[in-house]
């Protein structure tokens, strides 16, 4: 056993946390209040191979893998939630589902491009009518000829007024149901038929945008069906699981910044003439929020070495859902408590905190709510012992 | 063309943090890093690679891990990495560090241009460069800002206390850099992946360079450190709790009497 990382992982680490600090931070607070995507930093990223970290460097990626992009999210977080977001529904989402399902020429047409980050990606599945329930979407994809045409609409589609390539979930046999009759899609943006709707408006993570979709009769060419006909759920799932592994590292990086931010108010502020680190009530907050994170830190990347040494199994599937649940509650956690250490402070504007506090909602809600992953855990370990969860 | 750029491995003195009780530095998990100014001359190699036919070797002279820092190197751009590491060069100061490397460029030769940053953070001596220069007898022009390459000559801006010099120089020669040459750049990510897993950082001990160990390293340098020690903190300065206008009669007496106004 060696929990060490690697020396390349040690010197990415530094690259990203300088860059994060240097470039991504100074206007962390600007783009949230002003709901603006930060285009200046995702072209500064792309120079320098952040859009595809865990890509191979045939398809334009830094070859870093999971672990690799582990602690990308992790240290993108740590300073903002909005940036990190439309980084991850690019590569962890977007762009991953069509490495792992995409042919050799889909490979080098829309991978590449994704992976050097001169486009970017979006993950279509959520609908009016299907979120948690994902397997009862109700886009439509119906032959013609050459083509597929799409009709239907998703919904809070991260990335999905601002993405070229986007990944798009449809029904393609009503009658088989999720297993086998339905089927991903890679669209581009300028096919007909392809609309944006609203963009919503959000409590947190604002400066990542989150728009609403439509398909009327929408032609996307034959040979731009993922992975194989009639397997999307397959897709949808395996791309899933790997996104939420990474949701669990970019916990990770928002509640060690927390933490941080929490002892260094509590050794400079003052009261009862003594910094209030001093204090018992204090200690024990910051001793709770250390535990968790340690934690999930070790969970985070003994599941990521999994993918990197090959081994997504079924085991893998049922640590990344841990990984999303336990990493968003433990940021809930540990953000609540830092804005208790930082008192009136802590719900002011101009701290952080508060900004932290409103991003960090939304990671038990998205990518699954971790009521879904929950059943995802539980179906998986009863499984293990013979008896399927209906 | 061929561009050296010398590199050192020094502890992030950024992340160095005091010891309040003992006064003595943490140094337990403290970062090294590429010598901050010696980044810059990494960045001014990479500027030309840009505009003309370069080949730019990154070359450092430290223990076994300032691999490190060439690792780095490798992943801003540089093309080749040597280190200079074997026990025969422990211990060295300006003077023998200079030698060391000016033996290694010797054995690399065929090059146009020496580039090295102003000064370590950790030594803070800005010889090293100079020493360099005047081992292998070639021109030198320190504290550089700005410098072009016209045909066989190479024209540096050289801060001084008030302005600049333009001085011109033929080729080789060697340049210290200063970090108000440039912004240097990061690694990029699949850079860093490369230099890890699919490039060479070429290694040489005294063997390869052709040094005697008996004038290298500690023993070749005349510099030797009797005695290594903390200076006494400042003493806090004198607070005058008066009025605004009566402490600052105060204040301006005071500073006529010790002649500074």
């Amino acid at each position: 056993m060696d929990f060490s990382f690697p020396k390349e992982y040690e010197l990415l680490r530094r690259m990203i946390r300088e860059f994060a600090q240097n470039e991504v931070a100074p206007i962390a607070e600007e783009i949230d209040r002003d709901e603006r995507v930060p285009w200046e930093t995702i072209k500064k990223a792309a120079k320098l191979g952040l859009m595809g970290v865990p890509f191979p460097q045939e398809y334009g990626g830094a070859g870093a893998g999971e672990i690799g992009y582990c602690i990308l999210m992790e240290e993108i977080n740590k300073v903002c939630g909005s940036t990190a977001t439309v980084i991850g529904a690019h590569t962890g989402i977007g762009a991953m589902a069509i490495y792992l399902d995409g042919t050799e020429e889909q490979k080098k047409k829309y991978l590449t491009p994704l992976a050097r980050g001169e486009k970017i990606a979006a993950f279509a599945l959520t609908e009016p009518n299907a979120g948690s329930d994902a397997a009862s979407i109700q886009t439509r994809a119906i032959r013609d000829g050459d083509y597929f045409l799409l009709n239907g609409s998703k919904l809070w589609i991260t990335n999905g007024d601002i993405a070229d390539i986007l990944t798009v979930m449809a029904v393609t046999d009503p009658a088989l149901g999720a297993r086998g009759g339905v089927t991903a899609f890679i669209v581009e943006k300028d096919f007909p038929g392809f609309i944006v709707g609203t963009v919503e408006e959000k409590m947190g993570i604002r400066g990542s945008s989150t728009a609403e979709l439509f398909f009327e009769d929408c032609r996307v060419p034959k040979e731009n069906v993922l992975g194989q006909f009639g397997a999307g759920f397959l897709t949808f799932m395996r791309t899933l699981d790997i996104g939420r592994l990474s949701l669990g590292a970019g916990c990770l990086g928002a509640s060690d910044a927390s933490l941080e931010m929490s002892m260094d108010f509590a050794k400079n502020r003052y009261q009862f003439g003594a910094p209030i680190a001093h204090k018992q009530a204090i200690q024990w907050m910051i001793a709770d929020m250390a535990t968790e994170i340690e934690a999930l830190r070790s969970l985070v990347y003994r599941t990521a070495w999994m993918v990197d040494t090959g081994q997504i199994n079924r085991e893998f599937s049922t640590l990344a859902a841990i990984c999303k649940l336990y990493g968003s509650e433990v940021l809930g956690r540990c953000v609540d408590k830092a804005v208790q250490i930082h008192g009136g402070m802590g719900y002011m504007k101009k701290y952080p905190i508060e900004r932290m506090y409103r991003d960090a909602r939304i990671t038990r809600i998205f990518e699954g709510t971790n009521e879904v992953q929950r059943d995802v855990i539980a179906r998986n370990l009863f499984r293990k012992i013979g008896l399927r969860i209906r | 063309m061929k561009i050296i750029v010398t590199v050192k491995q020094v502890p992030d003195t950024n992340e160095v943090k005091l010891d309040r009780r003992t006064g003595t530095l943490i140094r337990e998990g403290v970062p090294s890093i590429i010598n901050p100014e010696d980044k810059n001359a990494i960045e001014a190699a990479m500027q030309l690679k840009e505009s003309m036919e370069v080949t730019v070797i990154a070359l450092s002279m430290g223990p076994p891990q300032a691999d490190n820092a060439l690792r780095e190197a490798l992943a801003m751009g540089v093309d080749e990495a040597i280190l200079l590491s074997d026990r025969a060069f422990a211990g060295a100061d300006t003077w023998s560090t200079a030698a060391t490397l000016g033996m290694a460029i010797k054995k690399i030769g065929d090059y146009d241009l020496i580039l090295a940053g102003r000064q370590a953070i950790d030594g803070d001596t800005a010889q090293v460069g100079p020493q360099l220069a005047e081992y292998l007898g070639i021109p030198q022009v320190t504290y550089v800002r700005e410098f072009a390459i016209k045909g066989n000559s190479v024209r540096a801006k050289r801060a001084v206390e008030d302005g600049y010099e333009e001085l011109e120089a033929p080729l080789p020669a060697l340049l210290t850099i200063t970090k108000d040459a440039n912004k240097a750049r990061y690694p990029s990510a699949g850079g860093i992946i490369t230099a890890y897993r699919a490039q060479e950082v070429t290694l040489w001990g005294h063997q390869d360079i052709g040094a005697d160990p008996e004038s290298i390293g500690l023993k070749g340098s005349p510099t030797q450190v009797k005695r290594s020690f903390t200076p006494p903190p400042k003493e806090p300065g004198e607070k005058f709790q008066l009025p605004p206008a009566a402490a600052a009669k105060e204040i301006v007496a005071r500073l006529k009497s010790k002649n500074i106004i």
